[in-house]
């Protein structure tokens, strides 16, 4: 067996120190080694974007990120976007717009979505499609969570949360 | 999917990877962004025994200004590339890469030197004539666009050779576009157009270039397009007709979206598109 690589990184804010095996991905990382089952998995392609997580503030799809690649490095997953209680806007709004049926793609969805924000506090509709277009909804349509992402941006205009550092732990 | 098993090293300096990759032999791989790499690795199209990420090697993700063009570390990512409007046509290609997320872990290093005709940058740095450096245990060499890509999947860089920059010249006065044209979002191009022209003071055509991604093995340049509008006018019904002879000589292979006679087709459509825009007509 190939051997283990120690690797140290910061997982929503608190320090992790574990050795893996070299071909661990960071999704499995994430879900299997550290409980956090928010971050999904729906291909095999690298396609659908349910597993997007931020890697120093930067949305990735942790199912083509090695975990030793994340050696040093920052990640918030679905779990460490609220601010203890309160939702980030991002998950108020996806709730208020019903932008969810099954539920399988919204972590993804609102990771990928906080990424545009921090790039583009201020989209129009179709740089919203544009911007979303590496995560896959299967079943409610990408109309409400367009929409979603359209309030939630108002909202952090206001308060002006669209800095990627607020959202990357 | 899980990828077999291998061993991950990732030297803090170019001569560490440099050395890991010969050590390792026929079986390493460089690694950088991943984002062609580890799908095929997940697929088991590919199980290298040692990836040598790249990613602590100093110095290799950057945009600089030298001799009137651009030396970019092959490190940069797509989406480092796609922020900087100044970089022309490399800007607007990159930013119709895949996704974000693909974007903010693909390098252009890896787009190069992983040799896919259906890239977008490939294509891009044929048009510029640009080349890039690359590094290996005898020494520095440097490798003209026109002779980097050799086949599918394979460009002139020797296994244990490491890509540090690409160089593109600046082409102040040209005008640009890239036209990539996909069956959804998110997908590879069917067929993609890179176009670069410059205008005479006459309002003629002092020069252009138009290459092609995914119209054959490796990205190609549209020389009969080229020669037809060299020299002359440059208005809609001259574009028009030199688009015509676009897909010229050109076999690409058919695949699951498009038939070779669909990709030719198209070939023609988006190079007179690309040459409007970027003739401003
Ligand atoms: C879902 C998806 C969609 C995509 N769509 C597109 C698209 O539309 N257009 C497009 O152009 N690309 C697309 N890509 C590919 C993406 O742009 C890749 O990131 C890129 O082609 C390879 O860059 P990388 O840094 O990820 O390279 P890696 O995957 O790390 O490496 C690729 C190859 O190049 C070698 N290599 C890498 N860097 C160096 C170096 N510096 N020196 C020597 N050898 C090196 C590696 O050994 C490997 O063989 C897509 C990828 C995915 C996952
Ligand atoms: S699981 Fe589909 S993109 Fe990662
Ligand atoms: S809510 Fe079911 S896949 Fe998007």
């Amino acid at each position: 067996m190939s051997s283990k690589v120690p690797i140290r990184l910061s997982v929503n804010g608190r320090v992790r120190e574990l050795d893996v095996e070299p071909r661990l991905l960071l999704v499995h990382l994430l879900r299997d080694q550290l409980g956090l089952t928010g971050t999904h998995v729906g291909c095999d392609t690298s396609n659908c974007g349910a597993c997007t997580v931020h890697l120093d503030g930067e949305a990735v799809k942790s199912c083509t990120v090695l975990a030793v690649q994340a050696d040093g490095t920052k990640v918030t997953t679905i779990e460490g976007l609220a601010h203890g209680d309160e939702l980030h806007p991002l998950q108020e709004a996806f709730w208020e717009d019903h932008a969810l049926q099954c539920g399988y793609c919204t972590p993804g969805m609102i990771m990928a979505a906080a990424d545009l924000l921090a790039r583009n506090p201020d989209p129009s509709e179709e740089e919203i499609r544009h911007g979303l277009e590496g995560n896959l909804c299967r079943c409610t349509g990408y109309h409400n969570i367009v929409k979603a992402v359209q309030d939630a941006a108002e909202v952090m205009h206001g308060s002006a949360v669209a800095d990627r550092q607020e959202v990357s732990v | 999917m899980i990828t077999a098993e291998f061993d991950y090293v990732a030297p803090g300096s170019l001569d560490g990877a440099l050395h890991a990759l010969a050590d390792g032999g026929e079986d390493a791989k460089a690694l950088a962004g991943g984002h062609s790499l580890l799908p095929l690795m997940k697929l088991r199209f590919a199980a290298p025994a040692l990836l040598v990420d790249l990613r602590n090697v100093p110095g290799l993700r950057s945009i600089e200004q030298e001799n009137g063009g651009w030396r970019i570390g092959a490190l940069t990512r797509h989406a480092d590339l796609q922020a900087r409007e100044d970089l022309g046509v490399v800007a607007q290609a990159a930013a119709l890469i895949a996704d974000q997320q693909v974007r903010n872990r693909g390098t252009i290093g890896g787009s190069l030197a992983h040799g896919d005709p259906a890239s977008d940058l490939p294509a891009v740095l044929l048009a510029l004539e640009g080349a890039v450096t690359v590094r290996g245990r005898a020494g520095t060499r440097e490798i003209a666009a026109s002779d980097l890509f050799e086949d599918y999947l394979t460009t002139a860089i020797a296994a244990g050779e490491i890509l540090t920059d690409v160089r593109i010249p600046a082409l102040a006065g040209w005008g640009h576009a890239y036209e990539k044209f996909t069956r959804r979002a998110e997908d590879w191009a069917m067929v993609g157009v890179c176009a670069l022209v410059r205008r005479a003071d006459d309002g003629t055509c002092a020069d252009v270039r138009v290459a092609f991604t995914n119209m054959g093995s490796t990205p190609l340049r549209a020389t009969a397009t080229e020669q037809a509008l060299r020299g002359g006018p440059l208005d809609a019904e001259s574009i028009g007709r030199a688009a015509e002879q676009a897909a010229e000589g050109t076999e690409p292979p058919a695949d699951l979206n498009a038939t070779a006679d669909y990709k030719r087709h198209l070939a023609r459509v988006l190079t007179r598109r690309a040459l409007q825009q970027a003739a401003g007509t």
